[in-house]
């Protein structure tokens, strides 16, 4: 049995297709012929490649969304922001410090942010930009860490800025200084590195090393499982 | 609510066995009951998905009938391709931009050479950046290294090569601090014990996570470093389509292809970093799969042309939970930290059928063998089989507020479709997810080609036959890393190009046409192609 499919009409970058209405954004681009090279990534909904914002017919408002992981609607009309040249300021990790000081010498702009929050309006993960901003803004560097772990870069956030803000690589440049900096260190995994570097399981590896199939599977059969 | 009235009958199967299920341990298999399960319904066995390739270092042995199509196809460009003006010189030429591309990266940067990274698509846009659910590293005092090294060789059906094996063990525990000092936010206990967990086929419980965006936290730290460090260039949407050696056999560059421009040119460079991922939209044996975009098997196609030589391509891994409902993200991933955590595989009747953490290649089977032969599989509209994966029984044992905190790129996922993974099982069935094997090398990245080094999934011999879940995230670290610093040393020495040439593809088209190879194929694709037919 053949099942009938009603197509719905949607709008890519102006221009009208019809198309199976259980399809994403991405799949119904490729559907009606696009072969896809920017605006396509993981397909998974990590990498912030496939930015797209969408309106549907007679409503103003815009909507914003990943187009791997967004089902299309009758009337919608879409356009994708595969790159955005938001600023990125570089810097040495090893000599920065973990102070609101390193945040404003790198984006000093952030002083400029309004706390509109057209950014979080705008962010596919749904994350509260406006307020780790607002945390960078006030030097609090392990909330920004926090409130933006989820952010996958895809830079919505900064299109829609009006001061211009880059806040996904504030971001970033906040979770690198708390996880070296800020976050407790691990002394287990210290310990295991310098016995590592002291050779203190060379000769048990390289016995394993030696070993036939045979041996090893004895081994592996013997091994204990933690719960 | 996206379940389907049908299918929420069926949850009901599985809730009223839940309580029991919950304090039932499910035996894990032996070695014999594992090769009984894997002989009958792992794809890697099914016959008609494999052939001899005809051509090559390579010639006689089996690979997927996709695979061993593009590694017998025509290059893109012909062997009188115009050499004789760069477009750009470079000491270390890294082709792949994904964890080992950017580890690679940063160590032949510190190494002192000059670095150009080419990409296909966005720098990190790679399967790296996709990896949930964390890396292994043996550095609890309850684990070590030589722990590690039995599993990972026991994982790979004892058929990985040692001194990789060896390098990815030592080195973990190394990688790990290296990307904490980076800035990875690891997630760990108030006092800095790392939160670890079990991965399938591990008898100690390694796996460092980021919540369940362990890979993305791992690809955006390196790629920000990359982007910090002098001395380093990255151009996107340039990939590599052939590799160019120099008259006496040393690696002299490659032929990148701008996508945007459509033109090809010559990249000459003293030392290529091959670093360009698997080749899960090959598609093989028709399964979806969880890989990105741009994973079509390109290095394969390349380093064997130049005589690279394969190993274990005959296996593939499938991941036994990928998405099998709703249909919109069919095949993507579901970490495998949600059996971690201590959700259970549960069939049509509410029972367990399996140990939830046997290693992946055994776990995908044993799926496939309670929907096929056992018929205990839970029907979806599509007619895709599919298991439960029962997430509910993560709060019951974890607390509540576990899943939205250890697992939020999955529950995100699936709030998009109005499921609540926290309240309610999740569909799952196997997909295409690694090349466990690939272009083979040494301990240092080596291979036979001088200058030519390669890390990563494209690389082939540290995990056998099957990787284990965490190894691959830790495989792009360690041997991008070495790969990166080999290379720089490799230049240190001095290396005096000779005239760069291309005569090796006139050998190769030599040995197609007696072979009697005519067909259309072209190769590497670059892109699979998904606009519709017809």
């Amino acid at each position: 049995m053949t099942e009938r499919i009603d197509l719905i009409p949607i709008f890519i970058m102006g221009k009208r297709y019809d198309v199976p209405p259980s399809l994403t954004i991405m799949k119904a681009m490729e559907w009606a012929g696009y072969t896809l090279i920017r605006g396509v990534g993981c397909r998974g909904g990590f990498c912030g490649a496939c930015a797209t914002v969408y309106r549907i017919k007679d409503d103003p408002k815009l909507y914003f969304g990943l187009a791997c992981q967004t089902v299309v609607k009758p009337e919608m009309y879409l356009g994708q922001i595969p790159f955005f040249p938001a600023k990125r300021a570089s810097y040495d990790i090893t000599q920065v410090k973990p102070e609101a000081a390193t945040l404003f010498k790198l984006y000093p702009e952030l002083l400029r942010c309004l706390g509109c929050g057209a950014c979080t309006k705008a962010c596919p993960q749904e994350l509260n930009v406006k307020g780790y901003m607002a945390a960078a803004m006030r030097g609090d560097i392990a909330l920004v860490a926090n409130l933006s772990f989820d952010c996958i870069l895809c830079g919505l956030c900064a299109a829609r800025c009006p001061a211009e803000e880059p806040q996904y690589n504030v971001a970033i440049l906040s979770r690198r200084l708390y996880g070296r900096y800020m976050a407790p260190r691990s002394e287990h995994l210290r310990q295991r590195v310098d016995e590592i570097e002291t050779g203190n399981y060379t000769a048990e590896i390289t016995a394993l090393k030696a070993l036939d199939r045979n041996g090893l599977v004895e081994r592996y059969k013997a091994r204990d499982i933690e719960p | 609510m996206t379940y389907t009235p049908e299918m929420l009958e069926l949850i009901k199967v599985v809730e009223a066995t839940r309580p029991q299920r919950m304090h039932q341990k499910f035996p894990s298999m032996s070695l014999e009951e594992r090769d009984k399960v894997l002989h009958g319904f792992h794809p890697d066995f099914l016959p008609e998905g494999f052939r001899k390739v005809r051509v090559g270092p390579g010639k006689g042995g089996e690979m997927p009938n996709e695979l061993a199509d593009l590694v017998e196809g025509r290059p893109l460009i012909g062997p009188d391709f115009d050499l004789s003006n760069p477009d750009f010189e470079t000491d270390v030429l890294v082709i792949g931009g994904g964890g080992a591309g950017a580890s690679a990266a940063l160590l032949a940067q510190e190494g002192g050479a000059k670095v150009t990274l080419v990409t296909k698509l966005r720098f990190g846009d790679a399967n790296t950046m996709m990896a949930q659910g964390g890396i292994q590293a043996a550095d609890r005092p309850e684990d070590s290294p030589p722990i590690h090294y039995l599993d990972v060789i026991g994982g790979g059906h004892f058929d990985n090569l040692p001194e990789l094996v060896e390098a990815l063990v030592n080195d973990a525990p190394v990688v790990i601090q290296w990307l904490e000092n980076l800035g990875v936010m690891f997630d760990k206990t108030p006092d800095g014990t790392m939160m670890e967990e079990h991965g399938g086929g591990t008898s100690r419980k390694r796996m460092h996570s980021s919540r369940d965006y362990s890979g993305a936290e791992i690809m955006r730290t390196l790629r920000d470093e990359v982007r910090n460090r002098p001395n380093v260039e990255v151009i996107e949407f340039c990939p590599a389509v052939e590799l160019v050696l120099d008259e006496s056999g040393k690696i002299a560059g490659a032929v990148l292809y701008n996508l945007e421009t459509e033109r090809y040119f010559f990249a000459k460079a003293k030392a290529v970093v091959l670093a360009t991922g698997g080749g899960g939209r090959l598609h093989y044996q028709g399964f979806p799969t969880t890989n990105h975009y741009g994973a079509t098997a390109d290095g394969i196609v390349m380093a064997y042309r130049v005589g690279g030589e394969p190993l274990f391509l005959d296996t593939m891994q499938y991941h036994p939970t990928g998405a099998a409902y709703p249909e919109q993200i069919l095949g993507q991933l579901v970490t495998e930290k949600v059996r971690g955590l201590g959700a259970q595989p549960v069939n049509l009747k509410g029972e367990q059928f399996v140990y939830p953490l046997e290693p992946r290649d055994v776990e995908a089977a044993a799926f496939i063998r309670e929907c096929k032969e056992r018929n205990l599989g839970i029907p979806t509209p599509t007619g895709q089989p599919a298991v439960w994966l029962d997430s509910p029984l993560i709060e019951m044992i974890q607390g509540p507020g576990t899943v939205e905190k250890a697992l939020p790129a999955m529950v995100r996922q699936f709030k998009r479709f109005n499921i609540d993974i926290a309240k309610l099982p999740m569909l799952v069935y196997p997909t295409l997810h690694y090349q466990n094997g690939g272009i083979r090398i040494d301990a240092d990245c080596r291979t036979k080609i001088p200058g030519l080094f390669i890390g990563g999934e494209v690389s082939g011999g540290v995990h056998g036959r099957n990787r284990l879940m965490g190894n691959s995230l830790l495989d792009v670290c360690v041997f991008g890393r070495r790969a990166g610093k080999t290379a720089a040393d490799y230049i240190g020495q001095g290396v005096t190009l000779s005239k760069p040439t291309l005569q090796h593809l006139v050998i190769w088209n030599k040995e197609l046409d007696e072979a009697g190879i005519n067909g259309a194929v072209q190769s590497p694709i670059l892109l699979p192609n998904y606009t519709r037919k017809g």
